[in-house]
């Protein structure tokens, strides 16, 4: 008994794949993250929520180092997140990102967008890059536009090829900051969809979003957060239907009823 | 009715004029953009150097900083710049060392301003597929702040076009230093001036019109 009980802590030690101890961070006088412990299991969707300015996108961009921390720690796949330099590089190329804004590269086609890493980063060969970029292009539903340059392109499009560029790292885990915010209402399921499929692909997801949908059908959990805390942490069904904190009730009675 | 030409070496002087002016654009790009990279790095060290630099450089005149190259570097701290014996060598490359030395803190400050168009979200963008600060800075943020700078740019190569003309105070055989002896020994001013300043337009015209072409055909869209 003894024995499968230690195997199993084992099996749940390495599955773990993004922890964050009492993390904190200011900004100033603001304390924007306050005692954050947060464990994100391989292969696991959580969709964090919360009104404005309760530093959900500050978190995800501590995950990949964008921003510092004041204290605690952060690993990611049992390292600890590394200073500057070399190191602090590859780690941010393991840790897709998608931004609210795509933020593609301006000045480059949509394949040489998701190229780029790969050749610069990854090493990877030209060819063998181009390759991957199509194939990857032709996944998100791009794949006709790859001479395009971004501006060209629709929002949702764009979207696409963000996703597509942060796919082409092989990132162990992918972090979205709204990434359906900035578009109109009839491109947010084309870019749903591919989060979608990439979910049940199985890939490690931290999703901020207050599409309910998307969160109600792909995500194993939703993290709740308020005023630089984790409120509340529970499936779904239970957190939509069933929420335990006021804040939480208090959120969802204004984001449902409009 | 062009007879006082006669005798002078006006293409020759012209020559020399483009031969500045093209060395000197080289190099005023070049240490002007590492200079503008120095004052975005996260190192305070060379932050601090190029603000120096760029402050102190464009506010003493160029006459002084070529007057200074010539009579201090060359004559009393014995700088050769690999040209020992032969004078007017030594003369050409000082004026291109000066040139580039003052021409490269505007240069820098075209660039900074370049960078500062360039939205915040393509450098994150960059940095969170893993590229590096000198990565970042190459091949996202400075190829699209030159393009958005390619108008302030010739107006910076125009006035070193002109700048040149400084280098007569050391005695480099360009444009103004034959204009000037030209004056002194024919008869007409007036026509001797309009050559020259023909001369110069028939050099910054072009410059002007091509880059401002390049402007609009490379102009990063958003
Ligand atoms: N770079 C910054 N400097 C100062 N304050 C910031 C910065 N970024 C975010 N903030 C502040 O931190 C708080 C949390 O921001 P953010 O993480 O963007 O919240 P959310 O994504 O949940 O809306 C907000 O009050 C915001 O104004
Ligand atoms: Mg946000």
């Amino acid at each position: 008994m003894t024995n499968v009980s230690v195997a199993k802590e084992d099996v749940a030690a390495t599955d773990e794949l993004v922890v964050l101890k009492s993390v904190n961070k200011h900004f100033g006088a603001l304390h924007v993250l306050q005692d954050i412990d947060l464990t994100i299991g391989r292969g696991e969707v959580v969709v964090v929520i919360g009104p404005s300015g309760s530093g959900k996108s500050t978190l995800c961009r501590t995950i990949n180092r964008l921003e510092t921390i004041d204290s605690g720690t952060i690993t990611i796949d049992g390292k600890p997140l590394p200073q500057e330099g070399k190191e602090l590089a590859r780690l941010r190329a393991d840790v897709g990102m998608v931004f609210q804004s795509f933020n593609l590269f301006a000045h480059k086609t949509v394949l040489e967008n998701v190229m780029l890493g790969q050749i610069k980063v990854r090493r990877t060969d030209k060819k063998q890059a181009e390759e991957k970029a199509r194939a990857l292009l032709d996944r998100v539903g791009v794949g006709t536009q790859a001479d395009k340059y971004p501006a060209q392109l629709s929002g949702g499009q764009q979207q696409r090829v963000a996703i597509a560029r942060a796919l082409a790292m092989g990132p162990k885990v992918m972090l979205f900051d709204e990434p359906t915010s900035a578009l109109d209402p009839e491109m947010i399921n084309e870019v749903l969809e591919v989060m979608q499929q990439l979910a049940r692909d199985g890939m490690t997801m931290v999703v901020v979003t207050h599409e309910m949908g998307f969160a109600r059908s792909a995500a194993n959990r939703v993290v709740f957060m308020a005023d630089g805390r984790i409120v509340e942490q529970a499936a779904p069904d239970q957190f939509f239907s069933n929420p335990r904190s006021d804040r939480a009730k208090d959120f969802l009675s204004k984001i449902l009823h409009h | 009715m062009f007879d006082f030409l006669e005798g002078y070496d006006v293409l020759g002087a012209f020559w020399m004029t483009v031969k500045l002016t093209v060395f000197s654009a080289v190099g005023s790009l070049i240490w002007g953009t590492l200079l503008a990279a120095m004052r975005v790095s996260p190192v305070p060290l060379m932050r601090g150097f190029g603000t120096a630099y760029v402050n102190i450089v464009r506010n003493i005149p160029l006459t002084v900083i070529i007057v200074f190259s010539s009579l201090g570097l060359a004559d009393i701290f014995g700088v050769t710049l690999g040209a020992k014996d032969d004078f007017d060598v030594l003369g050409f490359r000082l004026a291109v060392l000066s040139l580039v030395a003052y021409t490269a803190a505007f240069v820098c400050e075209s660039i900074r301003s370049g960078i500062n168009t360039v939205p915040l979200g393509q450098a994150e963008a960059a940095r969170a597929i893993g590229l590096n600060f000198s990565q970042t800075l190459r091949l996202i943020v400075l190829p699209q702040a030159f393009r958005s700078v390619i108008g302030p740019l010739a107006n910076v190569l125009i006035a070193l076009t002109k700048n040149t003309t400084v280098a007569a105070a050391i005695g480099v055989a360009e444009a103004a230093t034959l204009m000037k002896d030209m004056i002194e020994n024919e008869a007409q001013t007036l026509a001797i001036g309009a050559v020259f300043a023909l001369g110069f337009v028939i050099l910054t015209l072009p410059t002007g019109l091509i880059l401002g072409w390049l402007a609009k055909r490379l102009a990063v869209k958003r």
